[in-house]
């Protein structure tokens, strides 16, 4: 076991290295940089400005010295400072030295706040916005899932089923304005938009305070949210259990008393459970990096914006590190997920 | 049971008719009979259509504006939304009402029919020619081969796939926007264009969504691979290409189009989220995706913009879904699990 999750890790470290290439060399074929800007600036400044950043070396040192500046520990003499190119995540004071690491470099787009910065005050945000979604994906998607195996071809079949169908039909951009709309502007039962916490966060994740006054934001995007995630859970869950449900060892189950709870708790559910599990580590990678059309819908202060402006923007390190930090969450929940696979069913062996 | 089933009695001697059905006809007679897949395909089928006559259906030019009648509301919608009276310029010659440049939302929501089904019909081709033939090469010959490819498939999945796609359209856009006279690039320039910037999206869909379909195809080659008639059809001396050509593709299509129906409402959806956050579709080519995305900003005072294009883009949507899981319990019964 610890062998294949060392193996494992290995391996990820291969994916995020082969990731952190192909996203560099795909951001600098994009013709433009990050100081085009619509009046042109005199070349002298330019060069000034890129060699600051620079950007003026050749591609290959910058590939390197940003794998360098983000993977390797740094031991220094000398106190962080405010610079936009001295700000790690992780700083520790060792008696008369520092230990610094993961330094994801300035963000271009702003003069006075770094990558890091964005992690630290947006990721949080984006992390609680995707948990709560997650959990009433999995609120909503497991039991209407269940349901409609059990009662497969009757009524709550369908019923279940229909809303399944709802929830894929019905895409954020749809569901989002128009539940902002009914219970934001008609209602007003809920704020339209906004987030309810703000840094600092405990843990670096979570909210200092929680109460109506935090949990009255994240109602309508959760939601929204965790709606069209619940459906896929549902289809998946209720797929899966239909065709446990036929095995050889449900029957016995059955066949030597236990009562039905027992029999689909303890018997059906668990193994059903193996191809819906795959699905929830993407889907939880996805979910708490941020998701754009609904921060952008609710006026929700997260990391998705990031991901998307900073393309338009050529702004190379936000790009890297968004990108890294999805494939980062991408890979671990994969490998969490594989572990989950050996307690659901001890017959798979990790080799 | 009857003398049929004997292998030993010669067919000649039975005396019972019996019509035979290929796998495909079986399927299709299923799929009728599933109501909410037909409604699906119906639905479908008028969508398509509207998207052939949508210069006939659509009562004004997608893209004549009348500044003078710019949010202009017939009577039905200020009857449907009370607190449009107070303000709204009523606009009765607009089925559904107009847009902020005082363009009819109706023509626009008939031609951004276009968009959607161009991208529902030929995205999905594209990413369903490279995942075939990509899983069908890496399941065929396996080994080494198989190990590199499917790596290789491991890492684009850790991508962010929305990501993926607007970095290479923010490539496609740049790169091949005002190219020279004469080369390659300018004339797949020149044809974007003319399809309102709609091919690169097609290409970006297709370039990111074969991932899923490489590694079905690669799974289903690798369990038919090793069925006798395909060792029959090798001893014969058929080529590899034939093998996977004549022999395995057409016993493995069933899944393959299952995957690429149930897929086609998210590519739908990556379109109108592209034109949502303006990278998609260009101007004033009318998008559901653009027109809810200009729509959801005006939703206070005229939620009539967002909530139509928003119904089209979700009858859509719907559609698709109910035709796919109609085609998968059609063509792949086991799945449903009746067939005991």
């Amino acid at each position: 076991m610890t062998n294949y999750i060392l193996r494992r890790m290995l391996y990820m470290i291969v994916v995020l290295f082969v990731v952190s290439g192909i996203t560099f060399v795909l951001m600098h074929a994009v013709p433009g940089g990050p100081f085009d800007v619509e009046k042109n600036l005199p070349p002298e400044i330019q060069a000034n400005k890129e060699k600051y950043y620079h950007l003026d070396d050749p591609l290959y040192i910058q590939f390197f010295s940003y794998l360098s500046e983000v993977t390797l520990p740094r031991i220094t003499s000398t106190p962080p400072t405010l610079k936009t190119d001295d700000d790690y995540l992780v700083t520790l004071k060792m008696g008369d030295y520092w230990f610094k690491w993961m330094n994801f470099g300035p963000s271009y787009a702003s003069r006075s706040r770094t990558v890091n910065d964005i992690f630290r005050d947006q990721l949080p945000v984006s992390f609680q916005l995707g948990m709560f979604a997650l959990g009433i994906a999995m609120l909503i998607g497991f039991p209407l899932g269940i349901l409609s195996a059990l009662n497969h071809n009757k009524w709550p079949d369908y019923v279940s089923m229909g809303v399944a169908i709802f929830g894929v039909s019905v895409p954020t951009i749809v569901l989002g304005p128009l539940l902002v709309w009914i219970f934001g502007v008609l209602l007003q039962w809920l704020p339209p938009t906004g987030w309810g916490a703000k840094p600092p966060f405990i843990m670096g994740l979570f909210p200092s305070a929680i109460g109506w006054d935090y949990f009255k934001y994240a109602v309508l995007p959760s939601f929204v949210l965790g709606f069209g995630s619940s459906a896929v859970i549902a289809r998946l869950t209720r797929a899966s259990m239909l065709q446990v449900i036929r095995e050889d060892y449900i029957r016995t189950a059955r066949a030597k008393g236990l009562n039905e709870r027992l029999v689909v708790m303890r018997h059906a559910l668990r193994n059903s459970l193996i191809p819906v599990v795959t699905v929830l580590g993407p889907l939880f990678a996805a979910l708490v990096t941020g998701t754009f059309v609904t921060e952008l819908v609710f006026g929700i202060p997260g990391l998705g914006k990031y991901f998307v402006t900073s393309i338009g923007n050529r702004d190379y390190p936000v790009i890297m590190g968004t990108i890294l930090l999805y494939a980062v969450f991408l890979v671990t929940s994969n490998l969490l997920v594989d572990i989950i696979y050996g307690f659901l069913d001890p017959r798979i062996r990790y080799e | 049971m009857t003398a049929l089933s004997d292998p030993l009695t010669p067919a000649i001697n039975s005396t019972i008719p019996r019509e035979g059905r290929s796998l495909w006809q079986e399927a299709m007679r299923r799929l009728v009979r599933n109501r909410a897949a037909l409604t699906g395909g119906i639905i479908i089928i008028l969508l398509v259509l509207v998207a052939i006559f949508a210069d006939f259906i659509a009562p004004y030019e997608y893209d004549k504006q009348s500044l003078v009648n710019a949010n202009a509301v017939p009577v039905w919608v200020t009857k449907l939304f009370p607190s449009l009276q107070s303000y709204a310029v009523i606009g009765n010659q607009y089925p559904i009402g107009a847009d902020s440049l005082g363009r009819d939302l109706f023509s626009r929501i008939v031609h951004g029919t276009r968009v959607s089904l161009a991208v529902a019909f030929i995205g999905p081709l594209i990413s369903l020619i490279i995942g075939v033939i990509y899983g069908s090469i890496s399941g065929f010959f396996g080994g080494r081969i198989d190990n590199i490819m499917m790596r290789i498939v491991d890492v684009l999945y850790a991508f962010p796939g929305l990501l993926f796609i607007i970095l290479l359209m923010a490539f496609f856009r740049t790169t091949l926007a005002q190219p020279e006279e004469g080369t390659f690039a300018y004339y797949i320039g020149q044809l974007d264009a003319k399809f309102g910037g709609l091919l690169f999206i097609m290409i970006g869909i297709g370039l990111t969504g074969w991932e899923t379909q490489a590694r079905l195809t690669r799974g289903q080659v690798l369990s038919v691979r090793e069925k006798e008639y395909i060792e029959a059809s090798r001893a014969l001396g058929a080529t590899n290409v034939r093998l996977i050509f004549r022999h395995i593709l057409p016993n493995i299509l069933g899944p393959l189009i299952v995957l690429e129906t149930l897929s086609i409402p998210g590519y739908i959806y990556t379109e109108a989220f592209l034109s949502f956050i303006g990278l998609g579709v260009n101007p004033p080519t009318p998008s559901w995706g653009s027109m809810i995305s200009a729509g959801s900003r005006a939703l206070r005072a005229y939620p009539n913009q967002a909530i139509f294009p928003a119904m089209a883009l979700a009858l859509t949507m719907f559609a698709f879904n109910f035709l796919g899981d109609g085609l998968r319990d059609a063509l792949e019964p086991r799945l449903r699990g009746t067939q005991e």
